[in-house]
């Protein structure tokens, strides 16, 4: 690094057009590869709950065939 | 199966304890992942000096070279869990094979990019069709031919099946991706760490490089366990285990 200024460190040497938007992809790609499952399993157990919630009402819906 | 195989490793292939067990585990591996790749991120892009040839450009090796290590290590354990997959029919080696196949493709994709970024200023290409970045590329469509053909079938293990079939035979580029700098007249460097003998690099600029390397091994294996477990919840929805689950998360 030149210097010990902030803006020496931004400029990395005039490689910051390379290095930044490496770094960029590095974080985006991991942090979209870490939210999508948590985005699957919430949607997972909505579905399933609707799938539960629907066999129950059934389940109440019809009456037992003998008192 | 064997009996010499312990009774707590048959207990951790059953989905709700393995979903347990991951859960415990995740929070401690991305806590870990982060803690080592924000040390390992000032060691290499503050205290490492400016290479003496390539000036500050080269500190983009940060991020590639661990990278392109977890593209191959990613797709070594999807085919060593495909195998399991395909000779024990254990859901869960099924599971961990298909959920790493994600994972490894985008370590591969960053690999590419980000090599390509460093080509450009150092090489004066973004591309060229030499044989350690062709094998890469074929290690790209290799998870994509995994994820792909995963998904093709309605029933889900039929196609992980099929998937962990086309994983085992790719497992021969591994070896042609690692060698190809020295099998091959490459554009591309060689290896400067080496498990074996000394490396060819500084130890101001190697203990950032494997520090990075430790976080995206404890990366992958917080986004595996996170992945793994939604897909045994998905796998097992008719079971009592996760409908408790899903009913404890509804009322919240």
């Amino acid at each position: 690094m030149s210097g010990l200024s902030l803006s020496g460190f931004f400029a990395m040497g005039g490689y910051a057009a390379y290095i930044w938007p490496a770094y960029a992809v590095f974080f985006i790609v991991l942090i979209a590869d870490f939210i999508a499952p948590s985005l699957r399993r919430r949607r997972n157990l909505c579905e399933l709950r609707t799938r539960l919630a629907r066999q129950a009402a059934r389940a109440t819906r019809t009456p037992p065939a003998s008192p | 199966m064997a009996n010499w195989i312990p009774l707590w490793l048959h207990k951790l292939g059953s989905p709700p304890i393995f979903y347990r067990f991951a859960g415990v585990l995740r929070p401690w591996m991305l806590a870990l992942a982060v803690l080592l790749g924000a040390v390992a991120l000032y060691g290499g892009l503050v205290l490492a000096p400016p290479d003496y040839q390539q000036s500050d450009a080269y500190r983009i090796i940060f991020i590639h070279v661990p990278s392109a290590w977890m593209s191959l290590f990613i797709y070594g354990v999807m085919a060593v869990a495909s195998f399991i997959a395909l000779v024990w029919r254990i859901k869960l080696a099924e599971v961990v094979a298909m959920e790493s196949a994600p994972i490894g493709a985008a370590f591969t994709f960053i690999t590419l990019v980000t090599g390509s970024l460093w080509g450009k200023p150092m090489w004066g290409t973004w591309w060229t069709w030499d044989a350690r970045l062709t094998s890469e590329l074929v290690l790209l469509f290799l998870y994509l031919g995994v994820i792909g053909l995963y998904h093709s079938f309605e029933d889900r293990r039929q196609g992980a099946r099929a998937a962990a079939f086309l994983a085992i035979i790719g497992i021969i580029n591994v070896p042609i991706v690692h060698f190809s700098v020295n099998w091959w007249n490459t554009l591309h460097q060689g290896s400067t760490v080496r498990i074996l003998g000394p490396s060819k690099m500084s130890g101001d600029m190697l203990w950032p490089l494997l520090t990075m390397m430790a976080a995206t091994k404890f990366y992958y294996l917080a986004s595996l366990f996170s992945r793994v477990r939604v897909d045994l919840l998905a796998m097992e929805s008719g079971k009592d285990w996760v409908r408790q689950i899903a009913e404890r998360e509804g009322r919240q």
